[in-house]
């Protein structure tokens, strides 16, 4: 289970609408929880984004990159805030919030991977996903509310 | 050489949880098949099935990048540490 408050929801959001029709990009950064009462996937709190410049010049509508340097800036300010970079988040512009199968083929594993679909610079849904151990495929992660904060998700 | 291999986050949980690995190696391939022969769950996260490591692992010597050193065949020699570092990659 993915935690993440609406300031963030939104901030993901406004993201993949400022880069549309490109793909954005980011690290989320936050608490990696044990796994308890949420069936074996861990329970993650997302406290800060580390949004990021999609790398993919010649290509930037349907793919994205984050460079390794950008992937230690990102665990440099996961640190500074007492935080981990549990994972990433990027767009699918005019596409659903499914992870494509070159998404799978380029996963890790353990990361968030959070999709917002932006249709016509509009924000619509939004998904997370880990990958399975054996790369065979994307399991869904449910991405809850933190309590007190109002979920206002599209649909 | 007795050399010290860091493993990022995303992959400690098929190390056996830990952040780093003293091991002895004299190349830097001879260190990762050290690593994935004692958690062989590794492999396929870091090796294409055709056995070359995936475009998105990084492997540093010092903080030099492998592939403008000699790749795996990079030497490595004692206190050195090779960090493995993921980049990121996907689309629609
Ligand atoms: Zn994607």
């Amino acid at each position: 289970m993915l935690l993440l408050n609406e300031a963030l929801t939104n901030e993901i959001r406004a993201h993949g609408a400022r880069d549309y029709p490109n793909e954005t990009c980011g690290a989320l950064l936050g608490l990696d929880g044990p796994a308890g009462d949420t069936g074996g996937s861990p329970r993650r709190e997302v406290r800060a984004l580390f949004p990021l410049t999609n790398r993919r010049d010649d290509s930037p509508r349907n793919r994205f990159s984050v460079t390794a340097d950008d992937v230690r800036a990102a665990e440099r300010a996961a640190a500074v805030g007492g935080l981990e970079l549990v994972g990433w988040y990027h767009s699918h512009p005019d596409h659903p919030a499914r992870p494509s199968e070159y998404d799978r083929e380029h996963a890790w594993p353990w990361y968030s991977y959070v999709i917002v679909s932006v249709a016509a610079g509009e924000p619509r849904d939004m998904t997370s996903w880990l990958l399975a151990d054996d790369r065979s495929q994307f399991h869904s992660e449910e991405i809850a509310s933190l309590p007190g904060a109002t979920a206002r998700h599209s649909q | 050489m007795a050399i010290k291999l860091e493993i990022p986050t995303a992959l400690r949980p098929f190390a056996g949880k830990q952040s780093s690995l003293d091991l002895e190696a004299a190349t830097v391939g001879e260190a990762l098949k050290s690593l994935t022969n004692t958690y062989s769950d590794l492999r396929k996260h870091l090796y294409t099935d055709d056995g070359r490591i995936r475009s998105f692992v990084n492997i540093y010597v010092n903080d030099e990048d492998i592939r403008y050193l000699e790749k795996e065949n990079t030497p490595i020699k004692d206190g050195d540490t090779i960090s493995i570092v993921p980049s990121i990659a996907g689309g629609r």
